[in-house]
């Protein structure tokens, strides 16, 4: 998580000592991603280090402030328009559940993958309404914005979650039902004459001819 | 914290047909919305969720169980007297297709007012603090056509619980509108059900499903599950993992 980027653009604005960056960092993203005082003053003297942030000189007073070098304020900037890259998928509990559900057979039964689902959905909706109760009392002051906008990041991922459950579920279920029909799998060689009309007509023909 | 319960559905059943064609729209369905409450209805296409809703609105009879929307027994009542229940206590928001269009927003408001036998003045009254509500009293002149899709969602709300009507069925409310606009939608329709009516609303979307209090879910005529709020002992939600 960019604690690093979110610290160079706070920096932009003026310059500011660590406690104040974790404060200003966790107020803008709604205490979302709470920051503890240790990461704070280890990510400044990493940025230090990096040459992207520099002390304020002739500072008399309180604890010592940092501002942008020329370096970080080209990062600073740079950062707003490189895209977010993708990373590798993490291990995701869910994904994984799902993927054992419809295979693992336990002895003796299967796995209910429709409760599985359920369960999970009706979790996820218990979250997405919690977020949404946030976000009504969200203001519309600068802060409230923020704070509103990471919460609508929140529920979209949430709202996906849900969407890929059911899509899980009426998958699941198609595959069952295709399982509980067998397909016509009696051979019929076609005639060579017959070719153009292989296909559609065919099956016609052969499920006319079973009905018989 | 009890408020009164507006709608009661109670071992609800409902089928469609008859012998071989029998559908089992409901099947054995109980539901509560209490005042100040929002309760979403999910499910897949065919899980029974219009039957339900037709059923609250008085626009359809259960085969068995009773309907309840305040004190009225929806199934004892002829259809004259579940028109009269319509009228005066229960309001509607579609996806589109809500508004006349050839009436202005405030027109459209005062109309179940006067059709209840209001009189004009006081029809226009009360549709212009309904329009007030929603925030809309700059449009109350206004034509449907010359409105946005989200404020003639607005102008539908206000109509559905303008006067002494305190249910509203919403179906699909937020269907033909971007994500934005829904939500502002979503945002009144609350802020009308925290004023102390009572709402039904059916969705596909689950980030306007929560929005309610209560998401309930149905899967072939049966609640199969449903997130409780803080509704206090008496939720769905305990008599569904009871069950």
């Amino acid at each position: 998580m960019s604690v690093r980027q979110g610290f160079l653009a706070l920096l932009s604005e003026r310059p500011m000592h660590g406690y104040q960056l974790r404060q200003e960092f966790e107020a803008r993203t709604g205490g979302t991603w709470p920051l503890n005082i240790g990461q704070a003053y280890t990510t400044l003297q990493r940025l230090q280090r990096d040459g992207l942030v520099a002390p304020v000189p002739d500072d008399d007073e309180g604890p010592e402030r940092f501002r942008l070098t020329d370096a970080g304020r080209a990062e600073a900037d740079a950062w707003w328009l490189r895209p977010v890259e993708r990373r590798a998928p993490a291990r995701d509990e869910l994904a994984i559940k799902l993927a054992l559900a419809v295979t693992v057979q336990p002895e003796g039964h299967g796995v209910d993958v429709a409760a599985v689902v359920q369960h999970q959905r009706t979790e996820s909706l218990r979250a997405l309404r919690d977020y949404t109760l946030l976000k009504r009392d969200a203001g519309d002051d600068p802060d409230g914005l923020a704070w509103s906008l990471v919460l609508d990041s929140l529920v979209f991922a949430v709202e996906a979650e849900v969407r890929w459950l059911d899509h899980v579920e009426s998958t699941v279920a198609q595959a069952a039902a295709r399982r509980d029909t067998p397909p016509v799998t009696e051979p019929v060689e076609p005639a060579p004459s017959d070719a153009r009309r292989s296909g559609p007509d065919q099956l016609a023909r052969r499920v006319r001819g079973g009905a018989r | 914290m009890n408020a009164p319960v507006m709608l009661r559905m109670t071992s609800v059943t409902r089928v469609h047909g008859q012998g071989a064609a029998e559908v089992h729209a409901l099947r054995g369905v109980d539901l509560e919305v209490r005042m100040g409450e929002l309760v979403a209805v999910m499910g897949p296409s065919g899980s029974g969720k219009s039957t339900l809703l037709n059923l609250a609105g008085g626009l359809d009879t259960p085969t068995s169980g009773t309907v309840t929307v305040g004190r009225d027994d929806v199934g004892t009542l002829d259809a004259k007297a579940r028109a009269r229940l319509r009228r005066k206590h229960v309001g509607y928001v579609f996806q589109d297709l809500n508004l006349v269009p050839a009436l202005t927003a405030l027109e459209n408001v005062t109309l179940p007012l006067e059709l209840d036998g209001s009189s004009a003045r006081r029809a226009r009254a009360k549709a212009t603090a309904a329009l007030a509500t929603v925030g809309l009293d700059d449009l109350a002149d206004r034509f449907p056509d010359d409105m946005s899709g989200g404020q003639a969602q607005r102008v539908a709300i206000a109509r559905a619980l303008v006067g002494p009507r305190r249910l509203v069925l919403a179906d699909e409310p937020t269907g033909a509108l971007d994500s934005v606009t829904g939500e502002a939608v979503m945002r009144v329709l609350r802020q009308r059900v925290d004023a102390g009516a009572a709402g039904l609303l059916v969705t596909h979307d689950a980030r306007h499903a929560a929005w309610a209090d209560r998401i309930v879910f149905l899967r072939d005529g049966v609640v199969i599950d449903s997130t409780g709020a803080a509704a206090g002992p008496d939720s769905l939600l305990h008599r569904a993992v009871r069950a």
